[in-house]
């Protein structure tokens, strides 16, 4: 991340010049398959030599009780939901990734700013307030976005955790039951997704497809951003 | 539940009156709040009364992170902000909605100066807080330094407290150095503040009664067209009613 940058006012007190490693972003939408396949990405990495950590959505040391808490309150103002999951994100930042860029770790983000610009965008329709809120947050070096239609989607989740209440947008009270809650609010964070990807340039990867030409897919998007980034150790055994 | 207020600087359209009060630790801002609250209650205004910080949640939160030293100032501003906001949502708004006057201890500027104090980006603070509504009336107790500390060592709370006196921050091993340093770059950031957003500015090194006797001046004025809803059981038939015991039951 040599010339990274902020997405809008950043951390005063840190110098993006300073990050070495490289920051890839995987979006999508709830039970899209992103964590099956960053452990995947993880072990390829490893393999080949790479420092790599991983960082998931609310699983702060900080926060992550705290956002547990508010949601079995129901604290659901578009406001302080949308600040939790700043405050979490922050938290991470600061004291899990810009860590490991600085000593130039691979960060493999298991969902990332887009999924709260997303979320707040379908509970108040302004995007705006959120993209400011999350100026702090440095741009990754790639985004790759696994999408999915929302017919396969509600197939799949109903199979494997099965419908809660928030992957539900229950709060928003969009349908009369789960099912028809789960696919409104999908669908209106995919088209959003569908929108960012244009504008931020996301890789697309069509997450119905195979895990295997899933993971193919995306270890072509990840080589291209890796190979101007030299592991610690090289393939040939040479020490950094 | 939406309602974006994405200016900070527009009149809130609510039939209610919001008066919030600023400055420093020991400018005597609370003390001027509560006898505004005495006196607004006693001319049968129905009144509700909010503070910093005073959400369960974020205490919790906040605590946690203190113990473990691991709040770092973008997460101590965030934090913050969502109190706030979730006050906004719970406290402030409904009875602003019902046509109260709402008296807020401290209100966004004490994290517009507190924070980037702190050191996070002033640009950054203000667009965080783009949601709250602008106060009808917003005072700012102003006090040199010197003032509030001893008015802080004299009072009843004898101690600074940790934060308040900024010991995070490492400006000095002595705790009221610390608070001198700290508590006097928040002033600077007070006196920007003060005309980005016109404040009133209170010389709180005045008696009690001639700075009270000044801020009831100003709110009469204010509320001079304000037409207050007064509760069947509001506080002032409770008043009455210590009169006229024989009468109930």
């Amino acid at each position: 991340m040599v010339d990274a940058r902020f997405f809008g006012d950043g951390l005063t007190y840190i110098h993006p010049s300073e990050l070495k490693g490289k920051l890839i972003a995987i979006e999508g939408t709830d039970g899209v398959g992103r964590s099956t396949h960053i452990e995947l990405l993880q072990e390829w990495l490893e393999v080949q030599g790479y420092g790599v950590i991983t960082t998931g959505w609310t699983r702060s040391n900080l926060m992550s009780k705290t956002i547990e808490m508010a949601k079995a309150g129901n604290i659901v103002d578009r406001w302080s939901l949308s600040l939790l999951y700043a405050t979490d994100f922050a938290d991470r930042l600061e004291h899990q990734v810009i860590p490991a860029l600085r000593s130039g770790f691979v960060v493999l983000a298991d969902r990332y700013i887009y999924t709260a610009f997303a979320r707040d965008f379908v509970r108040s329709a302004d995007r705006a307030w959120i993209r400011d809120v999350f100026g702090f947050a440095p741009i990754p070096d790639l985004v790759c976005y696994l999408r999915i239609d929302v017919e396969t989607l509600a197939l799949r989740v109903i199979e494997t955790t099965g419908m809660n209440y928030w992957e539900s947008g229950m709060d928003l009270r969009l349908g009369s039951d789960l099912y028809d809650s789960f696919k409104k609010y999908q669908s209106l964070l995919i088209e959003e997704f569908d929108k960012m990807a244009i504008e931020f340039r996301f890789n697309v990867v069509d997450a119905r497809k195979s895990p295997e030409e899933i993971q193919d897919e995306l270890k072509g998007y990840i080589l291209p951003v890796l190979q101007n980034h030299k592991p610690g150790i090289s393939a040939g055994g040479g020490g950094a | 539940m939406s309602e974006p207020h994405s200016t900070t600087t527009a009149p809130h359209p609510y039939p209610g009156k919001l008066i919030i009060v600023e400055g420093i630790d020991g400018s005597g801002k609370s003390t001027q709040l509560q006898l505004l609250h005495k006196w607004l209650e006693s001319k049968g205004y129905k009144v509700f009364f909010t503070e910093w910080n005073s959400s369960e949640l974020v205490k919790e939160t906040t605590k946690r992170g203190k113990k473990s030293k691991s709040l770092t100032p973008t997460t101590f501003s965030l934090l913050h902000a969502t109190d706030f906001a979730s006050r906004l949502y719970h406290h402030i708004l409904p009875p602003l909605k019902a046509g109260m006057i709402v008296l807020a201890d401290r209100y966004m500027y004490t994290a517009f100066a507190r924070d980037v104090v702190r050191g996070v980006s002033a640009e950054w603070v203000r667009k965080l807080y783009a949601f709250a509504i602008t106060p009808d009336m917003a005072f700012y107790f102003k006090v040199p330094i010197e003032v509030a500390i001893s008015r802080l060592l004299r009072g009843t709370r004898g101690q600074f407290k940790y934060y308040e006196a900024g010991m995070d921050m490492n400006l000095s091993p002595d705790l009221t150095q610390s608070f001198q340093i700290f508590q006097s770059r928040i002033l600077t950031e007070y006196d920007k503040i003060v005309d980005e957003f016109g404040l009133l500015t209170m010389d709180a090194t005045q008696d009690i009664e001639t700075q009270q006797e000044l801020m009831r001046t100003l709110v009469s004025d204010t509320l001079r067209g304000y037409k207050p809803k007064r509760g069947i059981y509001g506080r002032r038939t409770l008043f009455w009613r210590r009169f006229d015991v024989h009468t109930s039951e």
